[in-house]
């Protein structure tokens, strides 16, 4: 296992990795439907934000796990069914900001 | 603002006598804004939409257009000079508990806490709490604290007969012990100007969550007293408090959080 793996993981990375396998374990408890939502929604956002944050931004990826820790909080109540997003245009926020 | 509105609408008129008169009289009571009273506020910013270090940022107002509190100066700030500052309030009058913020190194109300003389002020996040953008900051853990203590009234005898749902009553004297803890309203001002809850967040329930505890225990309608000192009476969960007393001090309601931790150790045996 250590010679396909060329990189140890470090603990950020273990705690990314912990919840995006909570979110996928929480989503098998849904319906069908919604689990396909729901994993396509989180693979998505967790997908984004590898490729958008600095790996040594650790303020704002700890920040990111807090918020996904009580998203997966939220989720994991009977009572949730699917999650929702929705999509601001950073360029809305920008001319709110500026006006 | 409104003033102002009403101001420039009545200086179109300004030929005629009568409201020349009018409009001297309405002045007559408000300062003359001569110099204006410049002060500079430092305050924490950071966003997590645009991750970047966090820094003070200053803002320089005119105190003489401003109302007397750290609260009325945000609000200025936001209105005037940047809309993209966020932080929690409600009430403007001290029973919300909403906007608790550090104001130059002090725990406090910013609705509460009137802005000073020196010519800068700092208000950053309360001190040990993670951020969730500017001055707003995560209270979760506050809240669940709080909500281990079970902060209801509890009891094992059955109501008496045709007093189902009722209320239960209550002398003057029994009542008067829960003076100084009922007025508590969880801005958290006090666990966060811990520093024995500053190193173990986790583990210590808090000032703030203790003195309910205390309530509880107090209360002569709560019957499970036993119970509930069991459940506190731990080594970090209630012996973390050294007596520091930092949350009397920050108390905005003039509370002694540190007493009634004192008194619930000396009610354990």
């Amino acid at each position: 296992m250590g010679a396909s793996r060329p990189q140890k993981l470090s603990g950020i990375q273990k705690q990314v990795l912990s919840l995006y396998r909570g979110f996928l374990r929480t989503a098998r408890a849904k319906t069908l439907e919604n689990r396909a939502h729901i994993e396509s929604l989180v693979s998505a956002e967790f997908r984004k934000n590898s490729e958008l944050i600095d790996r040594k931004n650790f303020l704002h990826i700890e920040y990111l796990l807090r918020r996904g820790k009580k998203q997966l909080d939220q989720l994991k109540t009977v009572d949730s069914v699917r999650l929702s997003s929705t999509n601001v245009e950073l360029s809305d926020t920008k001319q709110q900001s500026s006006g | 603002m409104a003033t102002s509105l009403v101001r420039r609408s009545l200086s179109k008129l300004h030929n005629s006598p009568a409201t020349k008169l009018f409009i001297s009289r309405s002045h007559a009571s408000e300062p003359q804004p001569s110099t204006p009273n410049l002060k500079t506020f430092q305050i924490y910013r950071w966003n997590p939409d645009n991750p970047q270090k966090p820094e003070l940022k200053n803002y320089q107002i005119n105190l003489n257009d401003c109302g007397p509190m750290v609260l009325d100066a945000l609000i200025k700030i936001k209105n005037e000079i940047d809309p993209t500052l966020t932080f929690r309030r409600s009430c403007r009058e001290g029973i919300c508990g909403s906007c608790a913020m550090n104001i130059d190194g002090c725990n406090g109300l910013a609705c509460l806490t009137k802005i000073g003389e020196q010519n800068e002020t700092m208000i950053t996040p309360l001190p040990h709490m993670f951020v969730i953008k500017d001055l707003v900051v995560d209270m979760t853990n506050f809240y669940n604290q709080y909500k281990s203590i079970e902060p209801w009234l509890k009891r094992k005898s059955p109501a008496p007969e045709g007093w189902e749902g009722k209320e239960i009553f209550q002398s003057k004297k029994d009542r008067a012990k829960l003076d100084g803890m009922y007025e508590c309203i969880l801005c958290s001002c006090c666990s966060t100007s811990c520093p024995s809850y500053w190193w173990n967040p986790e583990s210590y329930l808090g000032p703030a969550a203790l003195l309910h505890a205390n309530r509880w225990i107090m209360d002569s309608r709560d019957e499970y007293t036993k119970e509930r000192l069991d459940a506190v009476n731990d080594e970090f969960k209630l012996y973390r408090c050294h007596t520091i007393l930092n949350c009397a001090r920050a108390c905005p309601k003039g509370l002694n959080p540190g007493k009634q931790i004192q008194n619930i150790k000396s009610l354990q045996t």
